[in-house]
């Protein structure tokens, strides 16, 4: 009754197959992060003609860490947009998680790391009341969120009265984007992330050849992690030099960049290799499919929502490091550039395609703007139409790509 | 010929004061294609809805293996070996086969999810069904064809060890080449010893494929017949309600 040659795995054939069958995926629809890469490229090759600093070492330092709140906020949102769901709310969760944490740290005098923790499950409690109005009673995600997005800065003044800034004097924390790494520890994070991607490949090489299946040639592993080598090499080595004044050295891999790292692969491994990550696509891809393949749909949607909304609560701390101080109107703005990043990047609004690794680049993107216009004197008002045009320029991009791949016209 | 998979006896489903099914016999066998026939409101999709414990009978006795059995809910019924595929198919789009086929369902290896072991198994399964249409297990479900959507849907029914099978119009949207390919795998799942039951309306595909078919008639059971002692008139005689036969085991 056997076929005589097996269903192929996509893992067969020489590098050049696989080449060819990527480039076939990609005018099929499915192009992930590539006009993100295309436009990150594009955008540093002008800026770099344009500015004479954009291109120097503190500029990069400057670029990365300004990038970091927004990647986390957007790696936030890539939980509830995969649900083709939304949180408008993130931005000042994450203010009022800070608050929260001003609140008893400051005002109380509680502990820092205690403070911290609790401001954590502050944004998880945030993340339950959304989910439980999505999932149970069924509330667009976009009006609860809405509804909390003016909630939430009413939250936010009566913890911190109106008008109130406090400055954030723990040192460890304001060290999260003001201070850099030794550098040896650049190179050790370095080592690691290559090492463990040859690793991880390799085991998974060895667990495909176990139960007889076959493998991709070796040599693309060995490219994949070179270029990971090549890549961090670059930057570490960039961000290794002393970019400060003559007198006080500034040098280093930023501390906020391995806590970014740790944050996108453990979120990356989550939706990659675990059960519940599975889940997450397959509500966002067809609900009802998913429904009666046994999944508990309202479970998925409601832990999504409680993800969604203590990493923004880490990305409010990354905000209040870098400012060096906790307001009372936070967080108001970030939310729309977190998901204009990860729509940038490649997430889709429709739900169920998307990466964290997506919305990092998105996040990159957005920022490169910013940074880049400032540098080259351009007014804000540019800022915000360009952003905004680069916003719809990847909306269209996704939109397209649905129809192209036809999963707009099946879903009705 | 031994004990029929499932066999109904007097089964009644009403809802409300609207009797749907009025006392329906029905057996269905291993290793056969059993078509179920009928014009609509005739009780079909209740019949179904029955026997995969979504809508419960209300009266009546089932009998699984010559064991009476009360089937209360889908998961019941998928425990027992019952799966059905319905006409929507219910599969994500953004998942690729083998995702499709082991979802709700992961294999894990150390809490992870067991890629290898899953890929491996949904191959298997295909090749078991001689399923040559598809490209590649790793095939993204979006792009693939109505056709091939139906033949990832019943082998994920296969995976699951099913022991019989309903399939409900599973070639109303197909084209002629693709029809054709459902209604081989469809045979070839009888041939490897699961029972099939095969809701449609279209009677040539009911005598290309069905080694029996039962005609329902307003909520009874008119007439079982093999498919090759019977013909095209007689059938739709029976559906249309112009002839009827009494005393149906």
């Amino acid at each position: 009754m056997s076929a005589p040659t097996p269903i192929s795995t996509g893992h067969e054939g020489t590098v050049r197959d696989q080449f060819r069958s990527y480039i076939q995926r990609v005018r099929g629809g499915d192009m992930g992060s590539l006009p993100a890469i295309l436009a990150l490229v594009v955008l540093a090759a002008l800026f770099a003609s344009l500015s004479p600093y954009f291109l120097t070492t503190g500029n990069i330092a400057n670029l990365f860490v300004q990038a970091s709140e927004l990647t986390v906020l957007a790696c936030a949102l890539v939980f509830v947009l995969l649900l083709a769901e939304i949180d408008l709310s993130a931005g000042v969760t994450a203010g009022s998680g800070m608050a929260v944490f001003q609140v008893l740290f400051g005002v109380l005098g509680w502990n820092w790391i205690v403070a911290l923790l609790l401001a954590l499950a502050a944004g998880a409690v945030i993340g339950a009341v959304i989910g439980f109005f999505v999932s149970r009673i069924g509330v667009p995600s976009f009006v609860v969120t809405l509804g909390l997005f003016l909630g939430l800065q009413g939250f936010m003044l009566l913890l911190l009265g109106d008008g109130g800034i406090y400055r954030l004097e723990q040192p460890e924390l304001k060290a999260i984007m003001n201070s850099n790494m030794p550098v040896w520890a650049g190179w050790a994070m370095l080592a690691i992330a290559v090492f463990g991607s040859f690793g991880l490949g390799l085991s998974d090489r060895m667990r495909r050849t176990k139960v007889g299946l076959p493998t991709r040639p070796f040599i693309m592993l060995i490219f994949k992690v070179a270029a990971i080598a090549i890549l961090g090499g670059l930057v570490v080595l960039l961000l290794s030099v002393n970019r400060g004044q003559a007198l006080l050295a500034i040098e280093g891999v930023p501390i906020v960049i391995p806590i970014v790292l740790i944050i996108l692969v453990v979120g990356t491994f989550v939706l990659d290799r675990t059960v519940f990550g599975r889940y997450i696509y397959a509500v966002g891809g067809n609900p009802e499919a998913a429904r009666r393949a046994g999944i508990k749909v309202a479970q998925i949607r409601l832990y999504a929502f409680i993800i969604c909304s203590t990493l923004a609560v880490v990305s409010g701390l990354l905000h209040a490091s870098r400012i060096g101080s906790i307001e009372s109107t936070a967080g108001r703005t970030i939310v729309l550039e977190g998901v204009a990043a990860a729509v940038v990047g490649g997430v889709s609004l429709f739900g169920g395609r998307g990466r964290l690794a997506y919305a990092a680049v998105g996040a990159l993107v957005i920022s490169i703007i910013d940074n880049g216009l400032g540098l080259i004197g351009l007014p804000a008002g540019a800022n915000f139409l360009i952003t905004g045009g680069v916003l719809v320029a990847a909306a269209t991009i996704d939109a397209l790509s649905r129809r192209r791949s036809g999963v707009s016209i099946m879903r009705t | 010929m031994g004990t029929p998979l499932i066999e109904l006896t007097n089964v009644i489903k009403n809802f409300g004061p609207v009797d749907v099914l009025k006392g329906v016999n029905f057996t269905v066998e291993e290793g056969k294609v059993t078509a179920l026939v009928g014009d609509n409101g005739a009780g079909k999709s209740t019949l179904i809805k029955g026997l995969s414990g979504v809508q419960p009978f209300d009266g009546g006795k089932v009998m699984f293996r010559g064991e009476e059995v009360n089937v209360r809910s889908p998961r019941q019924a998928s425990a027992m070996g019952i799966e059905v595929v319905y006409q929507d198919l219910a599969l994500c789009e953004n998942l690729d086969i083998v995702q499709n086929m082991f979802l709700g369902r992961e294999e894990k290896f150390g809490g992870t999810l067991d890629e290898a072991a899953m890929e491996f198994a949904a191959q298997k399964a295909l090749q078991s069904l001689s399923v040559r249409t598809v490209k590649s297990v790793r095939q993204k479900v979006s792009s693939l064809s109505g056709g091939q959507r139906q033949t990832v849907a019943i082998a994920r029914s296969v995976l699951r060890n099913a022991k019989m099978v309903i399939l409900d119009e599973p070639t109303a949207a197909l084209g002629v080449a693709q029809t054709e390919q459902v209604l081989n795998l469809v045979r070839r799942l009888a041939d490897n010893g699961i029972a099939v039951l095969i809701i449609s309306h279209n009677l040539a595909d009911v005598f290309e494929v069905a080694d029996n078919v039962s005609v329902l008639y307003l909520g009874q059971m008119v007439a079982h017949l093999k498919v090759k002692n019977t013909n095209r008139d007689e059938v739709v005689a029976y559906i249309t309600g112009s002839k009827s036969m009494t005393g149906v085991a």
